[in-house]
This record gives C-alpha cells, sequence and structure tokens, in this order.
C-alpha cells in the first residue's frame, strides 16, 4: 500500500477518465456479464498492477454473501467518511448542509448496520480505512470525496445486482442504490446547480447511469481502504 | 483481425446481430474503439463470450417484456409531462432560468428512456407499446398543474418518487438478467436522482419548508392527492430487523425510513397512474 497514497489523486483520475471515456465498455461489460472476458478487458483496460484486491486479505466470500459482505465494505466506507464529516465539518459549513450530512450520516450508518446484522457471523471485519488525501476542514474536499462516493456506491450496486441469486437481497440492493442515488444529487447540486445527473454520471445517448464490476469498483474504493481486500471468490456472472 | 468485417458478415445472416450484442447500435460500433485498450490475445475471447450471451439472452421471457413495456408506458407518460411543463407559458415570472434548464434535463433523459426502451423491445422481436392521450389533472385532483408552478413541481416529485418504487418493484422479475437488470437498474438510479433533485428545488423555491432530497416517513410534502404514492416509505423494518436504532447506534425512526426507498408492485403503480389516463 505504500506507494498508493501518493498516487492516490491520479489514479482515481485515471480510474475515472478510462471510464468516462470508454462508457461502451461498461455496456460491453453488461454484455459479456463481466465473466471471463470481462476480467481479461479490466486486466488490459487497467494494466497497471494496482494491487488493491489481493488473495490473502480480508475475504468477502462467495456468492450472495460475498457481494453482500462487498456492499458492507462499501457502507463501512460510507460511513466512516461522513462520521468524519459531522464529528469535524468543515470550515464554514452552514446549518443546512451541516443537517444533510447528520442525515446521510445516519442514512450510511444505517445501511452499514442492516448489512453486519444480516450477514451474522459471515459478516467480514469492520475495515481500517484511509482518509490522509481528504481535507476534511475543506468544502472542497469534502464535497468532491463526497461526490466521487456516491457515485461509486450508485455504479457499484448497478453493476452487483445480476450478480445475487436472492430476490431479498436484490430488493435491500435496490432500496439502498436510489437512496445512494439522491445523496449523488444531493451533493452534485450544492456542488454546482444542474449538475445531478450530468454526463460524468449519465450518458447522453441513453441516459443511463452507470455500472461497474467489484473488481472496477474495489480498485477505486481501494485508495481509501487501508485493509486488504481478498475479492478472488466473489461471483462474475 | 477485422472486427467489424466479422460482425458485417454476421449481419449479412443475421440482420440483428448488432441488436443483439447491444440494442444500441451505435454504442456498439463505438465499442471497436475502445477494443483498442484490449490485448489483442484476449479479444477473440472476449468477442466469444458476448455472442454467448447476447444470444443466450435473445429472447426475453413474456415476463421480461412485460416489465419493459411496463417501463416504456411509464416513461412514455413521465416525457409528455416534462414536455408540456418546460413550455408551459404559465409559468412565466414563477420559472426562474436554472430551473427551467432542469427540467429540460429531466425531459431529455426521459425521451432518451423512451428511445432505449424501444429500441430493446424492437431488438427483441416485440413491438412497443405507445403513448396515451394523458389527463395531467388526473381527473381533476390536480386542476392546475400547467398553471401553478409549485404544483408542477409537486406533481413532478410524486411521478419521479413513484418511477423509483415502480423500477424497484419490477426488479425482482429480472433477477440474474444481466443485460435487462442491469439496464433497469441504471434508468433507476436516475430517476433517483431526478426526484431528489425536484425535491431539492421545491426547497430552495419554498414551496415546501420540510421537503428533504430523500423521502421522511411517508411526509410526501405535496399533499393529501399522492398519499398513495408514498404509502408505506415509512417503514423502518428491513429484512427482519428493526433500523431504528439498529445495533446501538443513534439511527433515529426518519432516519430509518430515509434509508431505504420502498417499492411497489405493478399493480399499485397501474392503479395510481391509472387516473392519469396511463394504461398498459
Amino acid at each position: 500500500m505504500k506507494n498508493l497514497k501518493q498516487e492516490e489523486p491520479e489514479m482515481l483520475q485515471q480510474s475515472g477518465s478510462i471510464l468516462d471515456a470508454s462508457l461502451r465498455r461498461r455496456s460491453f461489460l453488461q454484455y459479456t456479464g463481466a465473466g471471463a472476458a470481462g476480467i481479461a478487458l479490466l486486466a488490459a483496460g487497467c494494466s497497471k498492477d494496482r494491487g488493491f484486491t489481493s488473495t490473502d486479505g480480508v475475504n468477502l466470500g462467495s456468492d450472495d454473501i460475498g457481494i453482500l459482505n462487498y456492499a458492507y465494505a462499501l457502507e463501512q466506507l460510507e460511513a466512516a467518511f461522513y462520521i468524519q464529516v459531522a464529528a469535524t465539518p468543515y470550515t464554514n459549513i452552514n446549518a443546512a448542509e451541516l443537517a444533510y450530512f447528520k442525515d446521510i450520516q445516519f442514512h450510511e450508518i444505517a445501511h452499514r448496520e442492516l448489512f453486519k446484522s444480516a450477514l451474522g457471523t459471515s459478516a467480514i471485519p469492520s475495515l481500517e480505512v484511509n482518509f490522509s488525501a481528504i481535507n476534511f476542514t475543506s468544502r472542497d474536499s469534502v464535497l468532491a470525496t463526497a461526490k466521487a462516493f456516491e457515485d461509486l456506491g450508485v455504479s457499484a450496486y448497478n453493476g452487483a445486482g445480476y450478480l445475487l441469486k436472492s430476490a431479498t437481497y436484490l430488493g435491500l440492493a435496490g432500496k439502498i442504490v436510489s437512496v445512494e442515488a439522491r445523496h449523488a444529487a444531493f451533493i452534485r447540486e450544492i456542488i454546482s446547480p444542474n449538475s445531478f445527473s450530468n454526463t460524468e454520471v449519465v450518458d447522453a445517448t441513453n441516459a443511463l447511469d452507470k455500472s461497474r464490476t467489484p473488481l472496477e469498483v474495489l480498485a477505486i474504493a481501494g485508495a481509501y481502504i487501508k485493509t486488504k481486500i481478498n475479492a478472488s471468490n466473489l461471483p462474475t456472472s | 483481425m477485422n472486427i467489424i468485417n466479422i460482425l458485417d458478415e454476421i449481419e449479412k445472416v443475421d440482420a440483428d446481430v448488432y441488436d443483439r450484442l447491444n440494442p444500441r447500435r451505435a454504442a456498439m460500433k463505438d465499442f471497436f474503439s475502445v477494443g483498442k485498450k484490449v490485448a489483442a490475445a484476449s479479444v477473440p475471447f472476449a468477442i466469444g463470450a458476448m455472442f454467448k450471451k447476447a444470444y443466450a439472452q435473445s429472447a426475453p421471457s413474456d415476463a421480461i417484456v412485460g416489465v419493459l413495456q411496463f417501463a416504456l408506458a411509464l416513461e412514455h407518460f413521465e416525457y409528455a409531462f416534462y414536455v408540456r411543463g418546460f413550455n408551459e407559458a404559465g409559468f412565466n415570472g414563477t420559472y426562474a432560468a436554472a430551473d427551467k434548464t432542469a427540467i429540460g434535463i429531466i425531459r431529455d433523459h426521459e425521451a432518451n428512456h423512451v428511445k432505449f426502451l424501444q429500441g430493446v423491445l424492437t431488438g427483441a422481436g416485440k413491438t412497443p407499446v405507445t403513448p396515451k392521450t394523458y389527463d395531467f389533472t388526473a381527473g381533476g385532483t390536480f386542476p392546475n398543474t400547467f398553471a401553478n408552478y409549485p404544483t408542477f413541481l409537486a406533481v413532478a416529485q410524486a411521478l419521479e418518487d413513484t418511477g423509483v418504487r415502480a423500477y424497484k418493484g419490477a426488479a425482482p422479475t429480472l433477477i440474474r438478467q444481466s443485460v435487462y437488470l442491469t439496464a433497469a437498474l441504471n434508468i433507476h438510479s436516475v430517476e433517483a436522482r431526478h426526484a431528489a433533485k425536484i425535491r431539492y428545488m421545491r426547497l430552495l423555491n419554498g414551496h415546501s419548508t420540510t421537503v428533504k432530497p430523500w423521502i421522511s416517513g411517508n411526509d410526501n410534502t405535496t399533499g393529501t392527492a399522492v398519499a398513495g404514492n408514498y404509502a408505506g416509505e415509512e417503514i423502518v423494518m428491513q429484512a427482519g430487523l428493526n433500523i431504528t436504532g439498529i445495533n446501538g447506534t443513534g439511527v433515529t425512526a426518519a432516519a430509518a425510513s430515509e434509508s431505504f426507498d420502498e417499492p411497489l408492485t405493478p399493480e399499485q403503480v397501474t392503479a395510481l397512474v391509472k387516473p392519469f389516463g396511463v394504461t398498459f
């Protein structure tokens, strides 16, 4: 992880631009079902060895449990971020924005705890986060991170939905993803009015939001998670 | 190897090859520019898997077609609503330029959802449903939808929030369908973005002092006329667990309800939009 830290901003941007520049790859991935071909593509498209996921870290598990743990990991990350934002609000935050961040904080805590309880003994442990790249005193830094996390969360749930075998879990994921999308739209609006669903996230032709595979998501989120995550048993189709 | 040539050859035999691979023909063609990024050795593998997947899913079941048609009928309605709202002269003076821009963005998204769903259905050999003649007063419940800007935005909020619920309710029918479920989810979250935006616009315009970008309890902030559209949103139980104060946290009942959007069954949605002249 040591050299990840310094590469973080660049890498986040790089991941973003790879995905943004080739929305078609996303639709292609949908068709491959992110199966073997998806991985081949991923390997080719993300040629740098990022080492975010490994075979010796916290194992997310397989099948639906693996996907739920994957969601649990992301909700842990989001909750930790908003807990920090609410505890140490950025300079000159106004009352309205602080109230919204407290709302969002509790939404993410609710999501995190639901997954933890639902997973029971199959739940992964608490992950250690790395927020060294975030300046919590800066509104710009906090909002940019919030936007990145929320948009990433939306794409993660969208991309993992079809991997779930249980209709109950799919329903649960569906109940959460639209709340994440509401967060994303709100954060975007307070950064820049009318950016709630701009072409960074919604494609201009079909007006579809993004989906990302778990490996794509973890490659981005991994920059903020110190704990090694082993996603090798996750379903890919 | 020239992939475009291979596909062109296949197209001579199977005219729908592009549609099978991807209902968005243009996107499919564009894919090949991405191909440059793919290591040459992995290309045949990737293409093979793509074909296998596309043909395996080329004949959606009646249930899947039903969901697609249902979604298209709702999108036709939403699009018509925003076309009318965007152009409405009655809003002059109360319709800030930035608000109009937002309504235009949402209108265009709905138009693209319509085109996308039409393309998917046509690609599957089905005839897409067509728009109806709508009653935007919902049988007189909203007599001034297009004369009163706050009413227009209130109805827009209810429609978006209901659209989110509708896609959510239909999702289990599409379980394990990488193509159709993912597409539906990708529309679903866009509708949620719209809903949050409309809600925030209403707050900033002073149309409501309590409305939030998310749904708190079943307080829809738009009046009792659409109470049915919000019924059930207040629940705090998820997967058999009480979210209020879960695991000793400070999650309130309000936060618990806000944290999860609730689905509506297609039957419930059908009943809710029927007064607007939306039939399936």
